[in-house]
């Protein structure tokens, strides 16, 4: 067997028996495989949800609920609930691959960089929707928001604030993930660099849990959140790889 | 064209030179047993050839391209110290994602295959938290060589397997051979690696301390290597 074998010229020129996956499909294998995990452990979820609903629950207690003050800083409530719920989301996104060096075996194969980021962050968004739509009665409940009228435009608000959380999030959880402090440094890092998008979410839902449309004045916000959103995504997509690889 | 041309690789980390000015090729269809002791730099030059990390200084280029573009890594097949398969996933779907990374025509089919061989048909629905860890390894063989790659790199691939696991992968590895592919391992069993080797590289402290086709005297005595040019 010690022989050197002359290869077949096929071996040598291409990959056999293949055909190149497209950037979105790997981006969903990557997602799906995600989402089948944490459907199986419900690790990330049950922790994020238990914890977003203690806080809310601990927020009814330190605000009257009945007064206009509560209507005023209720966005600024739920999104807080969330960003402090989607930290330990985001930080078992990376994490998770580092379990039997799955983390190379994803960066060994023909996925790159940014298809892995985008496989991740769907996956995290979806997670990070679904506490945030479970959290939305527990809430109704306490503060009597008012957005049933509102509601597809209070989706649209959530939608946009969670690919912004999202977007960031998963780029700094890539960041931190061989760092041992990861579970401190993650929202040490992340938090000031969502400010905008906060920004922009507080206020938007602030409006609509009153009860109110968005007016013409607000569209600004809208428009934050989206170039907010496009330009993270953007960012992260192309300097994801040499965050992973070096 | 040669397989793997290394280039004057240094690495660093830190202050700390892991590997020094290390230079050689490896030709299409060889099997280079990559020796040395622990620390030597055997893992850090086969991340770099894997794509996983990139040299300080120097170049590496698989089959003429980078480590790390993409059609070097549809023809590369990686089995590192980390079994790199989910707990959570059934061994089908761990395979049937690899095979669609890799873009394998009929992932389902192929990942069935590939159980069959690798002597875990039977458990396929079954997830890989409950496997023995003779299964898992068994499971990992399998994804690393799902895609047929031109390529291996194998990173002390005989470690910690059950007789059954060796014998799935050293029936794999004589078949890759056979069929011309390059392999790479490094490797702490001297014989099973010099009975496969076709040419070996001995590290030493980062440095090349030796490289050249495997001959008789090694697989007679596998200590010849280290006494002669070890440290």
């Amino acid at each position: 067997m010690a022989s050197k074998v002359e290869p077949s010229p096929a071996l040598i020129q291409t990959a056999p028996r293949q055909v190149k996956a497209g950037f979105l499909q790997q981006a969903f294998a990557i997602a799906g495989k995600d989402l089948r995990s944490e459907w199986r452990t419900k690790e990330s979820i049950n922790a994020s949800l238990s914890f977003a609903i203690v806080i809310l629950l601990l927020f009814s207690f330190a605000f009257d609920v009945s007064s206009e003050f509560s209507k005023e800083i209720s966005g600024g409530l739920l999104w807080l609930v969330f960003a402090f719920a989607g930290a330990l989301i985001l930080n078992r996104s990376f994490a998770r691959e580092l379990v039997n060096d799955c983390l190379d075996a994803l960066l060994s194969s023909p996925a790159s960089g940014a298809q892995l980021y985008l496989g991740k962050c769907m996956s995290n968004f979806v997670m990070l929707l679904i506490v945030e739509l479970m959290c939305l009665p527990v809430f109704t409940v306490f503060y009597n928001g008012l957005w049933v009228s509102q509601a597809p435009m209070l989706l649209a608000i959530f939608v946009m604030g969670t690919w912004g959380l999202t977007a960031i999030g998963t780029m700094f959880s890539a960041m931190t993930v061989n760092l041992r402090l990861r579970e401190l440094m993650l929202p040490v890092l992340v938090y000031p660099m969502m400010i905008p998008a906060l920004m922009a979410a507080i206020r938007l839902t602030t409006i609509v849990m009153a009860g109110d449309a968005v007016g013409g004045d607000d569209q600004i916000w809208i428009r934050l959140l989206i170039v907010f959103d496009a330009i993270f995504t953007l960012l992260a997509v192309t300097l994801v790889e040499t965050v992973l690889v070096g | 064209m040669t397989a793997v041309a290394i280039d004057n690789v240094w690495k660093f980390y830190g202050d700390f030179p892991a590997l020094r000015d290390i230079s050689f090729n490896v030709e299409p269809g060889s099997c280079l047993a990559l020796l040395g002791r622990n620390g030597a730099g055997k893992t850090t030059l086969l991340k770099i050839l894997a794509g996983l990390s990139k040299p300080g200084k120097g170049s590496v280029k698989i089959l003429g391209e980078d480590a790390r573009s993409q059609s070097t890594r549809y023809r590369t097949g990686v089995l590192g110290h980390g079994i790199g398969i989910y707990d959570e996933l059934s061994a089908l779907e761990n395979l049937r994602l690899f095979a669609s990374l890799y873009g394998v025509p009929r992932p389902v089919q192929t990942a069935e295959e590939w159980l069959e061989r690798a002597g875990l048909d039977r458990v396929r629905d079954g997830l890989v938290r409950e496997f023995s860890r003779g299964m898992r390894q068994r499971l990992a063989v399998a994804r690393a060589f799902i895609h047929n790659p031109s390529l291996l790199l194998l990173d002390e691939p005989f470690t910690a397997l059950d007789d059954k696991a060796i014998a799935v992968l050293q029936s794999l590895l004589n078949k890759a051979r056979s069929e011309g592919r390059t392999i790479i391992m490094s490797t702490h069993q001297l014989r099973e690696a010099l009975e496969l080797a076709s040419d070996v590289a001995l590290i030493a402290r980062g440095r090349l301390a030796f490289r050249g086709e495997r001959t008789r005297e090694m697989l007679d005595d596998p200590g010849w290597l280290y006494r002669n040019y070890g440290e």
